[in-house]
């Protein structure tokens, strides 16, 4: 396992361990080796990197930091051979946990990523109807707005899952946004056949999804699989740890003894509490969640 | 309040896998899919702790019964419309397998949701209301199964109590669907009796469904099928691009079917150009041996720097897919506006896409209806056959050979508009000759276009001799030259000089002549030329022969001189000398001259000056696509 452990080396970080694959590349000229359900996942999400990187003009990557995008960009690197060859957009609230800036600070460098870290706008610029946690979130679309305006981006690619939430369920791999950045659930164009919807309405922009088919349980196996660092917040420490991570403020930290990548996936196996269940701006309204993603957040 | 349902781990920490299985729910609205569902999470012990109560407390709350579907109506939205507007993803397990459950919406409105949710799926099940029994949309959905490809069929027919449990109903309605998915080549793998509300059939065979014999849901979902990779099918790899991150040229793509290694020789299509693999590609430990089979997604070397595009598909040198320009389709229709002859599509064909024009409409009807009548347009909703021409040449496979490969997507203004099968290519009598390794030109048709700001063309000028072609042609000419664009003039004459002067006049020979011609102002045209062609070109089939050649580049124009007219005009002498009997095979004298019927423009030259003809050509060319006055939009001109 790769960690960037709380009490590790001053930056935080720990030396990658040798890779460890397990069994997947049988080296035979005669046959080619069967693939299993994470090199299915990841021939899928490679596939839908090299579309969105030939079919639009000016594509960034929304790095959260979190375990799903950190998976993305290792995706993307084994889709372009190493080098993701468009910008990391980081939308920050200036909110985060310190264990999340010391990640970004130190593998934007290590993997050689083109970092745009941008701001969000202040809090009395959001929508004061929204609930405290929704109001706080939605300060991050509208930083992501801004981002927006200022590169001209055609394409944006974020991880989200279709197990996290309905909501999210019903999204397109290449998802249109409107004018405005919003979502029409209800006008969704047809998708099928790995065929992506890939023209964006003048000024409008996409959504790209290429971690949508995978569950939290596969971001895992996949991380530990391929020794992808994860920020240390995610395994259990005097019996808490996070599964989700958001803003610091309205995040909390589920009931836990998974200290290890091994121990969440058997947690996962058992547990019934949704993913972001410590995650408040699920929890504030029935319709919360729906409301910010059709104005446009992620 | 949280409507997410637990996903259960497909791969679990011992590295054990169990078959993961993709399914969708499809039929008629209100048939009962939703309420199926719920129960179904509740048999296999799917549901977060907690919910099933939640949610009996928010349906008391609402003043409403608790509905098993309400599980399922996520958005709030829903809940208000009382349907399912799109497809959610839902897991649970059943003895041996992971099941991905697809949901898919049976409204009308919503087919385009349908088709995304069920294009996905390994497998499919097929509801029925007992009471109402087979529906138009229970029948659209069983068509578009066929059309998807989705083979694994299991019919329930649900709501069993409302005809209190009766076998006879239930074989009235087996027997129905049974004839109809058969017609279709789908083969159910069960048809179940059930009553999804209080549970019958789902995960017991109760004993008001005595009389059945068969699996239950649950039994027979345990039963389907994961899609296998076509490992065993020729070697398809489209490119998706070539990218020069450093000194490698990597060709990357997904395998689509059979599979490759470093020194396999390969072909690719559709220009035949043979290569050798040199390495597999990957990160982070690179170059990778072995055999790469079907789902991957790859990257590679070859051994020679060629020109390769996206689009182009990479095969076995002994097992290459055809080249086409034309081909025929089964396809179902989403688009608001009725699909006719005609029309121009773009088509796509894996990360391949060529514009395309509907030559024919084979058949167009409503596949809900019993009675199939026969439409002129494939309207929204519907399927049909159509024959397309494409204007540059694809790499494909009938669907019967290769399902991956065979199938393709038509887009609209951008917007995906409709899918379908392959069901045959017209490879034409042009066999493709592998040693033969044509270069390809350095530039991209955009890139002349853009200097041009015209198209590639065949402007050909038929019509009897003296009838003004020559004269026409030079006008135009000199027009286009004028306008920065780059015309070129192939006088029937003057190529009888040179590249012709092996040709006479017999019949075969008048072919010859204008398959030569069709052929060299095909290649100008294909280089973002304007070939202008002047010849009498008299017999119908040989036009049709060079349409065919040069495609959808091909714009002919009849200049239509009454023969008198011409014949008085008499430039070279020719009239006198084949009225004196000195001129055999002469066209124009006798009746020999075999009229267009369908010409882009038809133009007498005895009514208007040569500047009023050449404004109207002009106009023609403009309203066709092939001039244009900005440079708008050009990729949609590749």
């Amino acid at each position: 396992m790769h960690l960037l452990k709380d009490d590790s080396a001053d930056v935080g970080v720990s030396s990658p361990a040798p890779i460890g694959r397990s069994g997947s590349q049988e080296f035979s000229a005669d046959v080619a080796p069967s693939m299993d359900h994470l090199d299915q996942l990841e021939a899928q999400s490679i596939y839908i990197f090299r579309e969105a990187f030939a079919r639009l003009k000016k594509i960034a990557l929304l790095w959260s930091l979190g375990k799903d995008s950190n998976v993305m960009i290792w995706l993307a690197r084994k889709a372009f051979f190493g080098r993701m060859p468009f910008p990391a957009l980081h939308v920050d609230t200036g909110k985060k946990f310190p264990e999340m800036y010391r990640f970004r600070d130190h593998y934007g460098k290590e993997w050689d990523l083109d970092l745009r870290v941008e701001p969000c706008p202040p809090i009395d610029a959001v929508d004061p109807t929204l609930p405290p946690a929704a109001r706080s979130a939605a300060r991050k679309t509208e930083g992501l707005k801004m981002a927006l305006a200022k590169y001209g981006f055609d394409g944006l690619i974020a991880g989200i899952r279709r197990d996290e939430e309905a909501t999210r369920a019903k999204e397109r791999v290449f998802s249109p946004r409107g004018l405005e950045g919003n979502w029409d659930v209800r006008d969704q164009p047809p998708e099928f056949w790995d065929h992506f919807n890939a023209s964006p309405p003048q000024g409008a922009h996409l959504r790209i999804h290429p971690i949508l088919h995978w569950t939290e349980a596969d971001i895992w196996a996949y991380t530990k699989r391929e020794n992808i660092p994860i920020i240390p917040l995610y395994l259990a420490k005097n019996g808490k740890r996070y599964r989700s991570l958001g803003d610091q403020d309205i995040t909390n930290p589920v009931n836990s003894n998974a200290s290890t990548i091994d121990e969440i996936l058997i947690e996962l196996e058992q547990t019934k509490v949704p993913e972001r269940a410590g995650r408040a701006l699920d929890h504030e309204t029935e319709d919360a969640f729906e409301r910010l993603r059709v104005a446009g957040y992620l | 309040m949280n409507m997410l349902v637990t996903p259960t781990s497909p791969a679990t920490p011992n590295g054990t896998t169990r078959p993961q299985v993709r399914i969708v729910i499809v039929g008629h609205v209100d048939h009962g899919k939703s309420t199926l569902v719920g129960r179904l999470l509740h048999e296999t012990g799917s549901l977060p702790e907690g919910k099933l109560d939640m949610l009996k407390a928010v349906s008391a709350r609402r003043g409403m019964p608790f509905e098993w579907s309400f599980l399922l109506d996520a958005l709030q939205t829903e809940r208000d419309q009382g349907i399912t507007i799109d497809t959610t993803q839902i897991r649970f397990r059943t003895n041996s397998r992971d099941i991905v459950l697809i949901d898919a919406p049976g409204h009308a409105e919503f087919l385009r949701n349908m088709i995304t949710g069920a294009s996905q799926a390994d497998g499919a099940v097929l509801i029925i209301d007992a009471l109402e029994g087979v529906r138009d949309q229970t029948r659209r959905h069983g068509y578009l199964l066929h059309l998807l490809g989705v083979k694994q069929v299991a019919v329930v027919v649900n709501k069993m109590d409302r005809v209190d449990f009766s076998a006879e109903r239930f074989k009235a309605i087996s027997d129905e669907i049974s004839a109809h998915l058969s017609g279709l080549g789908v083969k159910p793998t069960a048809v179940i009796p059930i009553s999804a509300r209080d549970g019958d059939g789902v995960a017991e065979r109760t004993d008001r469904i005595g009389w059945y014999k068969g699996p239950t849901v649950v039994e027979a979902l345990d039963a389907l099928e994961p899609a296998r990779p076509l490992e065993a099918l020729a070697l398809r790899l489209p490119v998706q691009a070539i990218y020069k991150f450093d000194d490698r040229r990597i060709v990357a793509g997904r395998i689509e079917s059979g599979s490759l290694v470093a020194g396999d020789e390969i072909v690719i299509m559709p220009a035949g150009k043979i290569a050798r693999i040199k390495t597999v590609e990957s990160w982070p430990v690179t170059p990778v041996a072995g055999r790469q089979g079907a789902g991957r997604s790859v990257g590679i070397t070859l051994d020679r720097e060629l020109f390769i595009e996206r689009g182009d598909i990479i095969a076995h040198a002994n097992a290459a897919p055809r080249e086409t320009r034309r081909l025929r389709a089964r396809i179902f229709w989403l688009h608001d506006k009725p699909l006719a002859k005609g029309d121009q599509l773009l088509v796509r064909s894996g990360p391949k896409e060529s514009r395309a024009t509907v030559v024919a409409i084979e058949k167009a009807v409503d596949p809900g209806e019993l009675s199939s009548s026969e439409n002129k347009a494939i309207g929204r909703n519907h399927v049909g056959e159509i024959d397309i021409s494409l204007s540059n040449p694809i790499a494909t496979d009938p669907y019967t050979e290769n399902p991956r490969t065979g199938r393709l997507v038509i887009e609209v203004s951008g917007r995906i508009a409709g899918g379908g099968l392959v069901l045959s290519v017209d490879a034409g009598q042009r066999a493709v000759p592998v040693d033969i390794v044509p270069v390809e030109s350095a530039l991209r048709p955009d890139e002349r276009s853009a200097r041009y700001h015209h198209n590639g063309a065949v402007v050909w000028l038929t019509g009897l001799p003296a009838s003004g072609k020559s004269t026409l042609a030079k006008a135009l000419e000199r027009r286009l030259f004028s306008n920065g664009g780059s015309p070129i003039l192939l006088d029937g004459d003057t190529l009888r000089a040179g590249l012709n002067s092996d040709l006479g006049f017999t019949a075969a020979d008048r072919s010859e002549n204008i398959r030569r011609l069709a052929e060299v102002a095909t290649h100008l045209a294909r280089n973002g030329h304007i070939a202008i062609v002047a010849a009498v070109s008299p017999a119908r089939e040989d036009r049709a022969i060079a349409r065919r050649i040069a495609d959808t580049a091909f714009r002919e124009i009849h200049v239509a001189t009454p023969a008198e007219v011409c014949e008085e005009r008499d430039p070279k002498g020719h009239y006198k000398k084949a009225r004196a009997g000195a001129l055999a095979s002469f066209t124009g004298i006798g009746n020999d001259y075999e009229k267009p019927e369908a010409a882009e423009l038809v133009i007498d030259t005895s009514k208007r000056t040569v500047a009023e003809a050449a404004d109207e050509i002009e106009q023609m060319l403009k309203s066709s696509g092939v001039l244009f006055d900005e440079v708008v939009d050009l990729a949609a001109n590749i």
